[in-house]
C-alpha cells in the first residue's frame, strides 16, 4: 500500500487544480439549486407524489442532472488534487473559493438576495476556513 | 425574503452538516492510503473507488447529497452553504477532544470566524421571494 505523504507539484499546477475543484463545484451546486427552485418543495411532493415521486421530479430535470454531471466533475477533480496537493491546503482552500464564487454566481445567475449579511456571511466562512488550516 | 425554518429543516441541515464532514474525512484518508495519482495514471480513480475508506466516504457523501437537495428546495444556495459551514467546526473538535490533535490559536480563530459567519445567515432569512411571472399575453395595464 502506498501512502502519499510528501508531494510536490508546482505552485500553478496546485493552484489550477484547486481552481478547477472549485469553479466546477459553483456550476454544480448553481445548476443543483436553480434546479431545486424550478422543482420546487420537495417536503410538499414527498407528502402528495410519495419518495419515489420525489425522486421522478428531481431526475427528470436536465438542469439537475447537468449540476450532478458538474458535482461528478468537481468530485473526480478532488480525488485528483488530494493525491497530489496536501490535504491542508486543497481541502480549505477550494472550499472557499466554492463558498465566495457561489455568493456571486447565486447573486447573477439565482437572482437570490445576497445582502450585506449573507455578503459578510461567506467572507467570514470563507476566511475561518482557511485560518483552520494554520 | 421570508423566514420559516421548522425543527425539522433544521435537522436537514444538521444532516447536511455532519454527512459532508465525515464523508470528506473518509474520503481524504482513503486517498492517502490509494497514493498520488497523476495525469499518467488516472486508473488509480478506479482503484480509488474501491477501497473501502472511499466507499464509506461516498455513501455518506449519497447522504449529504441527499438531504442538500432537500435543503436547497426550500432555502437559498447562499443561506445553505454557510449555514452547513458549522460542520467545520465539528470537524475541529472531533480533532481536539477525540483525537487529540492540538488547536493553534488560527484554528480558535477560525471557528470564531465562521460561528460569526453561521450567525449573520441564522438569523437572517431563508429564502428569496421572486416575484410572479406575469403571463406574456393578455391582461390590461
Amino acid at each position: 500500500m502506498i501512502v502519499a505523504s510528501h508531494i510536490h507539484v508546482g505552485p500553478i499546477e496546485t493552484w489550477a487544480t484547486i481552481l478547477t475543484v472549485a469553479a466546477t463545484a459553483v456550476a454544480g451546486d448553481v445548476l443543483t439549486a436553480g434546479a431545486m427552485r424550478r422543482i420546487g418543495d420537495l417536503d410538499r411532493i414527498r407528502a402528495k407524489s410519495g419518495l419515489g415521486g420525489a425522486v421522478r421530479a428531481v431526475t427528470s430535470s436536465p438542469m439537475f442532472l447537468l449540476g450532478v454531471l458538474s458535482m461528478a466533475l468537481s468530485f473526480f477533480s478532488l480525488l485528483f488534487t488530494l493525491s497530489n496537493v496536501a490535504v491542508s491546503l486543497a481541502a480549505p482552500a477550494s472550499a472557499s473559493l466554492t463558498f465566495l464564487g457561489n455568493a456571486f454566481a447565486a447573486k447573477i445567475f439565482l437572482k437570490e438576495n445576497v445582502d450585506r449579511r449573507r455578503w459578510l456571511a461567506a467572507i467570514f466562512v470563507c476566511a475561518g476556513v482557511f485560518l483552520l488550516t494554520k | 425574503m421570508k423566514h420559516a425554518l421548522t425543527p425539522q429543516r433544521y435537522l436537514i441541515l444538521l444532516a447536511v452538516m455532519l454527512t459532508a464532514s465525515v464523508g470528506d474525512t473518509l474520503l481524504s484518508h482513503g486517498m492517502t492510503q490509494v497514493g498520488p495519482v497523476t495525469l499518467a495514471h488516472l486508473g488509480l480513480l478506479l482503484a480509488a473507488i474501491r477501497n473501502p475508506w472511499v466507499i464509506t466516504g461516498i455513501f455518506c457523501l449519497l447522504g449529504f447529497f441527499a438531504s442538500y437537495l432537500t435543503a436547497l428546495s426550500w432555502a437559498d444556495l447562499t443561506f445553505v452553504l454557510p449555514s452547513t459551514a458549522f460542520g467545520y467546526i465539528v470537524v475541529a473538535f472531533l480533532a481536539r477532544f477525540w483525537l487529540h490533535e492540538p488547536i493553534t490559536p488560527y484554528r480558535w480563530a477560525g471557528i470564531l470566524l465562521i460561528v460569526c459567519g453561521v450567525g449573520f445567515v441564522a438569523n437572517g432569512p431563508s429564502l428569496t421571494e421572486h416575484a410572479p411571472e406575469q403571463p406574456a399575453t393578455g391582461g390590461s395595464e
